[in-house]
């Protein structure tokens, strides 16, 4: 893991209340679709650092892109930064996406609503270079509306399918990505999937009664990142490693989850 | 003063520490997981996260939420339990060349003292710190650190049962932490630590509902620290036994207030979570103030604010 003060190169703002902002950082060597850092705020009184997903790593520029919702202090913070700013940086953290369960696998879908999509287009690039052809894996993005802004849709399209849903019907399915997801009748082989609770109890549910695997990306208040606090469990289906008392640690056993393993 | 020539190295309880700086139980686990940002070699002494004799599940979440200077956590004294405890975490710091200070939890004085008696002829432990000030959890915890006589019996209790030097860990959520501490002391302490969390709770205004599923939580961070300074310096001029002190220590400047306020010690919490390498920060720090300010032996300043 490495703690490190990074500095933006680029800073944009994507939607209503999404932003990008890309680091000169050497956690884009180690990291692996789905893990995500702890970002400092420059308050010297807000002391916890921020856990956010990472969209993408590139190891050959040396950055790594995070794209987020401004909604707290350090997110609104991190979000007003501009170029040549810093900020203390701890990753990769985490357990991520396992690529390894997509191959031979015909339909697999990135489910991803809202401020869920932006780790699975570091998974989708990473998943085409693995050999997987553009046409077995889709998209399935779940928007607010179109008022309030589509992002990263396109950056998608550039690697997979894409089908999208909002919750008003503005773009697409009316209704969340898993609404989408039955009205296209796709089949889906394997999901991989990041968003708000209810949309994962959802892909939960359907995996199950579809038999087919799902791994999904789960978040929690967490103060250390470093799998000591104890603070980010969610509930296990069987005994956990660490406390042996049915709880995994989101930042270390997750924030991937095979979802048939955690009680939502 | 050329930094070689000066001495860090402190006494409590007859166990001696290489330097004042330990990590607060339950914000470091057993040191593994900060492998990469802290040399355990460097330590004074790693405190392990409180275990019980059996595992326990902890509070539903959230556990955390974040507050001005500091943060509140109402984590539940989640635990493997004894038995994985002293096969996994004790092996691994039998590796390293620190004191290793066991973090004692417990339901009821049977649940203490079944901990008490698995580790005290554990060659792997240098001294047993008893959790009698957790605000988290229902039944033990606090309820045996906010009144004086109780804590003198469980402190008598443990002191029957443990061949190890016992600290005892005091909550500041008590009307006289001199009591107290007297209390652990005529109950036969080696000495006590303090301060654990004060209670405190936050609310969510929008979601009209408590920011904690616990409620209430335990504040820790540099905003409880001007109350443990004044409580570490209360509490040693009560007793006759050492104190170990703390309660957001950020730096070292901070463990030196604590170290001239009575600590013999001190303990780096909270700020753990914020930079994982602060130990070592704060330890080199300290090296560099002595040197600095020409003083050969930190025990020179233990306690010389009076």
């Amino acid at each position: 893991m490495i703690n490190e003060k990074a500095r933006i190169i680029k800073s944009e703002r994507l939607a209503d209340q999404v932003f990008s902002t890309v680091f000169d950082s050497r956690i884009a060597e180690p990291a692996y679709p789905g893990q995500f850092v702890m970002v400092g705020t420059k308050s010297d009184s807000r002391l916890l650092r921020r856990p956010i997903s990472i969209c993408e790593a590139d190891r050959e520029k040396g950055t790594i892109r995070l794209v987020y919702r401004a909604v707290g202090y350090g997110t609104k913070e991190l979000s007003e930064a501009k170029s040549g700013d810093s900020f203390d940086i701890l990753g990769p953290i985490g357990t991520g996406f396992p690529l390894d369960a997509a191959q031979d696998k015909k339909q697999i879908i990135l489910a991803g609503g809202g401020i869920g999509a932006p780790p699975l287009l570091q998974l989708a690039r990473a998943l085409r270079r693995t050999g997987i052809g553009k046409d077995s894996i889709t998209a399935v993005l779940g928007y607010r509306s179109m008022k309030s802004g589509l992002f990263l849709n396109e950056e998608f399209s550039a690697e997979v399918n894409v089908i999208l849903s909002t919750d008003d019907g503005s773009v697409g399915t009316r209704g969340t990505v898993v609404d989408a997801l039955k009205e296209r009748d796709l089949k889906p082989d394997i999901i991989y999937a990041c968003g708000p609770l209810p949309m994962l109890k959802a892909v939960k549910d359907f995996a199950a009664d579809s038999f087919i695997p799902a791994f999904i990306s789960l978040e929690e208040r967490m103060a250390c990142g470093m799998g000591v606090c104890l603070g980010c469990m969610v509930k296990t289906a069987g005994r956990d490693s660490h406390s042996h008392v049915n709880n995994a640690r989101i930042c270390t056993e997750g924030p991937v989850f095979n979802a048939e393993e955690v009680v939502l | 003063m050329n930094p070689e020539n000066i001495n860090t190295t402190v006494n409590i309880a007859g166990v001696s520490f290489k330097n004042p700086v330990m990590n607060a139980s339950g914000t470091f686990g057993s040191g593994m997981e900060y492998y990469e940002f802290v040399d355990l070699n460097r330590l004074g002494a790693v405190v392990t996260k409180g275990v019980a004799p059996e595992p326990w599940e902890g509070n539903p979440v959230p556990r955390i939420t974040e507050t001005p200077s500091g943060m509140l956590n109402a984590i539940g004294l989640q635990n493997p339990g004894i038995d994985v405890f002293t096969e996994r975490d004790l092996g691994f710091l039998s590796e390293f060349n620190t004191n290793v200070i066991v973090n004692v939890c417990g339901h009821s004085e049977d649940e203490y003292l079944q901990v008490v008696e698995r580790l005290s002829d554990d060659d792997r432990v240098n001294m047993l710190e008893i959790n009698v000030s957790c605000p988290n959890v229902k039944k033990g915890g606090i309820a045996f650190g906010t009144d004086p006589k109780e804590l003198q019996k469980i402190t008598a209790a443990v002191k029957r049962k443990s061949l190890k030097p016992i600290i005892m860990k005091l909550s500041p959520n008590v009307t006289s932490i001199a009591d107290m501490a007297k209390a652990a002391e005529a109950g036969g302490a080696d000495a006590v630590s303090l301060i654990n969390t004060l209670t405190g709770m936050k609310i969510d205004i929008y979601k009209r509902s408590f920011s904690l599923a616990n409620k209430t939580g335990g504040l820790s961070g540099p905003a409880i620290r001007p109350v443990a300074v004044r409580m570490v310096y209360e509490a040693s001029h009560a007793v006759g036994i050492p104190v170990i002190g703390m309660g957001g220590i950020t730096s070292a400047e901070d463990a030196i207030e604590f170290i001239m306020a009575g600590a013999s010690a001190v303990a780096v919490g909270m700020y753990n979570f914020h930079d994982p390498s602060a130990m070592i920060k704060i330890i080199d720090g300290i090296g560099d103030f002595l040197s600095e300010n020409h003083i050969a032996d930190i025990n020179e300043i233990i306690g010389c604010v009076k």
